[in-house]
């Protein structure tokens, strides 16, 4: 019986000699992400942005326009609806009210009074300015700090120059996923900054693996060129990029398609975040390593200095 | 050699036992769980975004908190002034930035003032007493709450910071109680209500059906206070009213002001109430709120009543007159009845909030989630369907790729899995829908620590290592490594977990403990079956 592989068994791609291109189009993308950034925007959900949302059932297939109009009769001022999930789901977003906390709450008296008693309400949130603000600056510092915390591990762990390409790697990750929150304009709230961190520590796990290996590697092949020596570390590890990616995409597409509405923009995120990071592991922090320079300094530690007396 | 001793591996399988103790309460039905598990063994408590439920922020209203205090010294000073001290002053008040001020006519009066008015700087309470309060010896935390400073003939008084807060902790404190109260009264199962930060409180309601009316008897104050109305009243909006007069909006006519009076002797204060029932009244059938009050308040109610029959007194909740009746005779019982146009709901609710008391401060709500019941369902389900076929498809994909070795690493996988859940379980966490994603990524992650062991394994067996070698330094060699790739991530879920709140935190929680429960599979149990079969078999080659 021969055995299925879809695995290559012993590759010698040459991914250096990509790294340039590879490498101006993740830097054209990154700006671009960031022109997007502040041209368009992010779609902020009213974690960041503050306002009500309400989730609704209706009984039969909802008809958003009719629905629309009833609300615009209200006068709530910037008022968004979209289908969520199922035809009779509907997500309901309203900006905040002036006149403070109690205009929120006759906001959503008059909501339901106009729809009547025939729909049901799943969900409603009401998150005012001064939280919403406090949010919005808290998820940032929390990605910075993320991005701080594992540059000053990796750094104790392997040398500056190593440090230094994660960090850009990571960052090259982050940019890419506000710029496709810019481009499809996906409600960005609180789960999404959640996944940005999951993102930023899979995506150091990917980079981290290959480091790893080129470390290694260059301890054992002092004769070979960097250049060598990354290529051969990349093409060890690709058969364990592939297998942790998938499995990884497996489980994120089993949430993505079965998890329910409310994850959908959240697996979206880890998903494209994969994906991204698999990339910028192999194409982006591993070539890195090249403008800065990695070398291990000596005296080099023994082989095997990770033994666990198990 | 490769094998693990007897005392090292009767702990691994007990570790993994326990997990599957743990866990088990989850996998069975409530009936059969009630029935035949000991008490200690929990299933995961469901969050508000499971179960359904609605969780609302709450923020102590600090400007009228201050506002307030501000107006009950200048209550005080007028009182000391004029009738303990009995100088004459001049322009005692509330002045922009929080500073209340008062100019005493003659200098050779300052002298005099300045010990009684010292007493004022100290906080006296705790309860909003006042000077009262301080009279009759109730004991306050004592801070010092206000600076005097005097300049020639002008004395003025400025908050200290943490005299201030100490009064809005005790205030938070009370407030908790008060909520509790509430809350209780609706008949819901485990609230929880806890403070926050410094001026805001928590409250988790799990599985109420109505968030409208939990909404509505947090944000009362309940603040009832019984004013004579003043001889005149105002003849068109926005009029200044006369001096000891203050003016409401009246619920009854909403464009029309209403003026009552402010001296102590016009006014009798809700806190004196002991009870307050919803009722109807016999006239006209519509809802009332019937009230008792207790001795102190029954007298001063009877004598407010008594000397000033035939006049209009208002009966202010919150700064909104409810209902301005003209007293037709002494009411000495010490019990009466609000009226107002109120809806059957609404005056259960007022005899509700009017129960518990009146908060000592204002809160506004800052935040407020709620989930139905229905929604809760379908994310449960929606959670489950994609747990289960997240896991079937690495199960499938590990066989696939390893065969073998894919059977080993999917038996990780399970222990890694029921590890899990069940120190989850064992915790008492909270299960959130972010947290069920977690468990289906560190699902899809855990596999990283079995290929990279098995990899490596690979490929010493091809750089010409014997079997038992290759595992050998295979497994020795990837840990290095597993350890470095799964800090990170966990990095990340620390960071996650101190910014989170909610639903965020039960992703951080099980992301996290997800990846402590990896790294141990790998290093223990991971390794234990592979030794279990390299003893077994005795290979000649690694099928990898």
């Amino acid at each position: 019986m021969t055995r299925f592989r879809f695995l290559p068994d012993d590759t010698n791609i040459g991914f250096m000699q990509y790294a340039k291109i590879a490498g101006m189009i993740s830097a054209v993308m990154c700006v671009a992400s960031v022109v997007l950034f502040f041209a368009i925007g992010l779609n902020l959900g009213i974690d960041f942005k503050g306002g009500t949302l309400v989730e609704i059932r209706t009984e039969q297939k909802a008809d958003i326009g009719s629905l629309r109009s009833k609300i615009s009769t209200l006068k709530l001022g910037d008022v968004e609806l979209q289908s969520f999930g199922s035809d009779r789901d509907v997500l309901i977003r309203i900006e905040t009210q002036e006149g403070g906390e109690k205009q929120q709450r006759k906001a959503i008296e008059r909501i339901r009074t106009v729809l009547g008693d025939t729909v049901e309400y799943r969900r409603v949130e009401v998150v005012g300015p001064k939280v919403s603000g406090e949010l919005a600056r808290e998820g940032t510092i929390a990605v910075i700090v993320a991005i701080l915390a594992v540059m000053v591990y990796i750094w104790f762990r392997f040398e500056w120059q190593f440090a230094i390409g994660a960090v850009l790697s990571l960052s090259h990750d982050v940019l890419l996923t506000i710029g496709i929150f810019a481009i499809l304009q996906i409600g960005f709230g609180l789960p999404i900054i959640a996944a940005i961190l999951t993102i930023v520590g899979y995506s150091l796990n990917d980079t981290v693996v290959v480091y790893d290996r080129v470390r290694e590697n260059l301890r054992k092949f002092k004769k070979k060129s960097l250049h060598e020596v990354i290529d051969m570390s990349l093409n060890q590890m690709l058969r364990r990029t592939i297998l942790t990616s998938v499995s990884t995409l497996l489980a994120l597409g089993a949430l993505y398609s079965f998890g329910g509405e409310v994850l959908r923009g959240f697996t979206f995120t880890m998903i494209w975040g994969v994906v991204v990071g698999t990339y910028s592991s192999i194409f982006i922090a591993a070539p890195l390593l090249l403008f800065t320079g990695a070398r291990i300094s000596e005296p080099v530690k023994p082989e095997g200095e990770a033994e666990e007396p198990v | 050699m490769f094998q693990l001793s007897k005392w090292k591996t009767i702990p691994i399988l007990l570790t993994v036992l326990f997990g599957v103790i743990f866990s088990s309460p989850n996998l069975v039905s409530k009936d059969i769980r009630q029935a035949y598990f000991p008490e200690f063994l929990n299933p995961l408590v469901k969050g508000l975004d499971l179960q359904g439920g609605t969780h609302v922020v709450l923020e102590v209203d600090g400007k009228k908190f201050k506002s307030e205090l501000l107006k009950q010294l200048v209550g005080d000073l007028r009182h000391r002034l004029r009738n303990v001290v009995k100088v004459r002053y001049t322009g005692l008040g509330v002045k922009p930035g929080n500073v209340v001020s008062v100019t005493i006519k003659n200098l050779s009066d300052v002298e005099k003032v300045l010990p009684e008015l010292r007493k004022l700087t100290i906080d006296n309470s705790g309860s909003g007493f006042g000077d009262i309060g301080q009279s009759m010896g109730f004991g306050g935390p004592g801070a010092n709450l206000y600076d005097m400073t005097v300049e020639g003939n002008k004395i003025s008084f400025t908050f200290v910071d943490a005299g201030l807060n100490a009064k809005i902790g005790s205030a938070i404190k009370a407030i908790v109680k008060i909520l509790g109260d509430r809350i209780n009264s609706l008949g819901t199962t485990e609230p929880t209500i806890q403070r926050q930060g410094v001026d805001r409180i928590l409250v988790q309601v799990p599985g109420l059906q109505n968030s409208q009316r939990l909404i509505s008897i947090l944000g009362q104050t309940a603040k009832l206070k019984f004013q004579l109305a003043c001889d005149t009243q105002p003849t068109g909006p926005n009029q200044r009213p006369p001096l000891d007069c203050e003016a409401w909006p009246q619920k009854e006519y909403p464009t029309q002001n209403m003026w009552v009076q402010t001296s102590r002797k016009a006014v009798v204060s809700g806190e004196h109430l002991v009870d307050a029932q919803p009722a109807f009244d016999q006239r006209d059938g519509q809802p009332i709120v019937t009230f008792r009050f207790n001795t102190k308040g029954g007298v001063e109610f009877g004598d407010l009543t008594r000397k000033n029959v035939g006049r209009q007194f208002a009966i202010v909740l919150d700064g909104v007159v409810m209902s301005a009746p003209v007293i037709q005779t002494a009411i000495l019982g010490g019990s009466g009845q609000i009226s107002g146009r109120f809806t059957v709901p609404e005056a259960n609710d007022l005899a509700l909030v009017l129960r518990s008391g009146a908060l000592p401060a204002e809160l506004t709500i800052v935040e407020q989630r709620s989930v139905g019941p229905s929604l809760g369902k379908d994310s449960v389900s929606a959670g489950l369907n994609a747990s289960i076929i997240g896991l079937i498809a690495i199960l499938a994909f590990m066989l696939v790729s390893y065969r073998l070795f894919g059977v080993f690493a999917n038996l990780a996988l399970i222990a890694n899995l029921f590890l899990l859940v069940g120190i989850l379980s064992a915790l008492g966490a909270t299960l959130t829908l972010p947290g069920i994603a977690g468990i289906v990524l560190t699902m899809g992650m855990a596999v990283d620590s079995n290929v990279l062991v098995f990899e490596r394994i690979r490929e010493e067996s091809r750089a010409g290592r014997g079997p038992l070698n290759s595992i050998e330094i295979g497994f020795q060699r990837a840990l290095a490594t597993i350890l470095d790739a799964n800090i990170t991530t966990f990095i990340a879920a620390v960071v996650l977990f101190g910014l989170g709140s909610g639903p965020i935190k039960g992703f951080a929680v099980t992301l996290g403990l997800g990846i402590l429960t990896t790294v141990f599979t790998a290093f223990t149990f991971n390794r234990l079956i592979v030794a279990f079969w390299v003893a077994k078999k005795r290979p000649k080659t690694v099928p990898l």
